[in-house]
């Protein structure tokens, strides 16, 4: 192979995969832009009786179908979406925290290279198979326990929620643990503390940002998740912090309606709404937890 | 058991058969309807099983799904557990250039089920109502145990919710408390688990669960939801399922079509739990 030949194929190369990750890129704008398109009737306030006014401002009904009077007030919606995400999130934080930990300073070197795989293998059962255990399974035994009036709630739906945000909070976590340098801990351990002491205040401390990433990651894929939070919450609109009582949420909200709305209606125009919020939250938390997580990189092993 | 697995047996043979249908063969696609689904893939079945150049794809999704597919043209046959709406009509009219064809295809009875512990066994048409627009929200006002009424129900792309809410609730609006579910193997899944919970849905799927009789407002015998009572309309919440097609059905269609009204098919209605259609209809 020539020289001159090698280096074209080079250059070649180097354009495909410019051409296929601009791709990727542009298909993301082009989403945001599709959906922010027919979703404007609404934000630009061209639609008749259904405004950013009424969509946020009282009564905070979401039921868009009623024959009486169609309310679309997204208030519910983002109520029920926090709701879950919070149960998701103080369930799913200590025990993927604890697991990161373990891994990543007490785990032998085989068990951590059983140990996380496993843990990752989580993220890749559908969650519709999540959902669905959790519906005819788990559900019966959280009412049974706790002795709930709802059988399908927003805790319960938190619960099985948490499944899908453990593997991500546990691998960003444990990455970020692992990353903090040996010459902290022999430190620390050479001025005669404990391995626990050291682990809980010399490496958690140093991997914080990274912790604070792998929360906003897990939360983002909270906020998104649709399948478990349709079969579990009971998709009941309520407004209110009641967690034990039913709940719906936007993504859910989009799953089970955009089927049936008349194309360019309010209600479609509202439910595009619903997908930029949802969109600008969940890409919002992403890149914070990724501008975290390069800091993280930059603080630890300097300005690479 | 099996029931419950129904939405998903869908959802995995809509992944199986829309791989495309080989050359030489007839296709027809069927869309609709979830209360109608296992009905319509009986039909295919048997009748793929007697014609096997034939090719019948059936998906749910609900009544409304079905209906705007047929509209956009992405369907043969929508199936529908509603009329299908003025609106609708023009619009399909609008897009398809020709009229809608509307074909009844059996008799269901849109039953109220309750935990087969609940001792309450019939209501009034008013009471139901009332309990689904949350006024009256214990069992103990109704003669029941002392406990909170949990209601559960479909989703409002639903044309089992559409129906109920027109000829049960006189449009009034749900109470906000009102679960949605989805499909009715999932309603029935929770009232069957639930023994403060009431839901509706098709007659085709009652298992694990009690049908509520109704009682009429004037007093006398509760109203059970049987083949009798349906066929003379006795029962108020009798219903039509529905085939709509846009246009005089022909070739393929007009013979399948034929074939569910016919004896064959209309055995099929009985098997998989709903009525036949009364013998003045059908003829097509």
């Amino acid at each position: 192979m020539s020289h001159s030949f090698r280096r074209r194929l080079d250059t070649l190369s180097e354009r495909a995969i410019f051409g296929v990750s601009l791709a990727a890129i542009s298909i993301i704008v082009f989403i945001f832009i599709y959906i922010t398109r027919e979703a404007w009737p609404l934000i630009s306030g061209a639609v008749r009786e259904t405004s950013l006014g009424s969509v946020f401002g009282p009564p905070f009904q979401w039921d868009p179908v009623s024959v009486q009077q169609p309310r679309y007030n997204v208030v519910p919606l983002v109520a029920g979406t926090l709701k879950v995400t919070l149960v998701a999130m103080l369930v799913g934080t200590p025990l993927a925290l604890g697991a990161a930990l373990y891994t990543a300073e007490f785990a032998s070197h085989r068990l951590r290279e059983w140990l996380k795989p496993t843990v990752e293998l989580l993220a890749g059962i559908p969650s519709v198979v999540v959902g669905f255990f959790a519906l005819i399974v788990m559900a019966s035994w959280i009412q049974d326990i706790l002795g709930l009036q709802y059988r399908l709630n927003a805790f319960t739906a938190g619960i099985a929620l948490s499944l899908a945000v453990i593997p991500i909070v546990f691998t960003v976590a444990e990455d970020a643990l692992s990353a903090v340098p040996a010459t902290y801990r022999e430190a620390s351990l050479a001025l005669g503390a404990s391995a626990v002491q050291t682990a809980v205040r010399v490496v958690l401390p140093a991997a914080s940002p990274g912790i604070g990433a792998a929360l906003i990651l897990g939360m983002g894929r909270a906020l998104g998740e649709t399948m478990i939070v349709l079969m579990v919450s009971g998709n009941a609109a309520l407004l209110g912090f009641d967690p034990f009582s039913g709940a719906r949420t936007m993504s859910a909200t989009i799953a089970a309606e955009l089927g049936e709305v008349v194309y360019g209606g309010d209600h479609y125009s509202v439910l595009f709404f619903i997908g930029v919020l949802l969109f600008i939250t969940t890409s919002g938390l992403n890149w914070v937890g990724e501008r975290i997580n390069a800091g993280l990189r930059r603080k630890l092993f300097g300005g690479v | 058991m099996r029931r419950s697995f129904g939405f998903f047996t869908v959802l995995a043979l809509a992944a199986i058969t829309s791989c495309g249908p080989r050359t030489g063969e007839q296709s027809l696609t069927i869309k609709g309807s979830d209360t109608m689904v296992q009905l319509g893939q009986q039909w295919a079945e048997t009748y793929m099983a007697a014609r096997p150049e034939v090719v019948i794809q059936v998906t749910g999704g609900g009544s409304g799904t079905g209906i705007a597919a047929l509209i956009n043209g992405s369907t043969d046959i929508a199936q529908a557990s509603r009329d299908m709406r003025e609106e609708e009509i023009r619009e399909a009219l609008a897009q398809r250039g020709a009229e809608v064809h509307e074909t009844p295809v059996a008799l269901d009875a849109l039953a109220v089920y309750v935990h087969n512990d609940n001792p309450v066994r019939s209501l009034t048409m008013a009471e139901i109502s009332a309990i689904f627009r949350g006024e009256i929200t214990h069992w103990s006002q109704v003669g029941g145990p002392d406990r909170a009424i949990v209601l559960y129900g479909r989703e409002n792309s639903s044309g089992t919710y559409a129906f109920f809410r027109e000829h049960v609730m006189d449009d009034a609006d749900f109470a906000p408390v009102y679960q949605a579910l989805p499909g009715t193997a999932a309603v029935i899944n929770a009232v069957s688990q639930d023994p403060a919970g009431v839901g509706y849905g098709g007659i085709g799927y009652v298992e694990g669960v009690s049908t509520l009789s109704i009682r009429p407002a004037s007093g006398g015998e509760p109203i059970e939801p049987n083949l009798d009572n349906v066929l003379t309309n006795r029962y108020p919440l009798s219903r039509s399922l529905y085939f709509y097609t846009v246009g005089e059905p022909e070739g393929l269609m007009a013979e399948f079509l034929d074939w569910v009204l016919g004896p064959e098919g209309q055995e099929i209605v009985t098997d998989v739990g709903y009525y036949p259609l009364r013998p003045s209809e059908t003829v097509l």
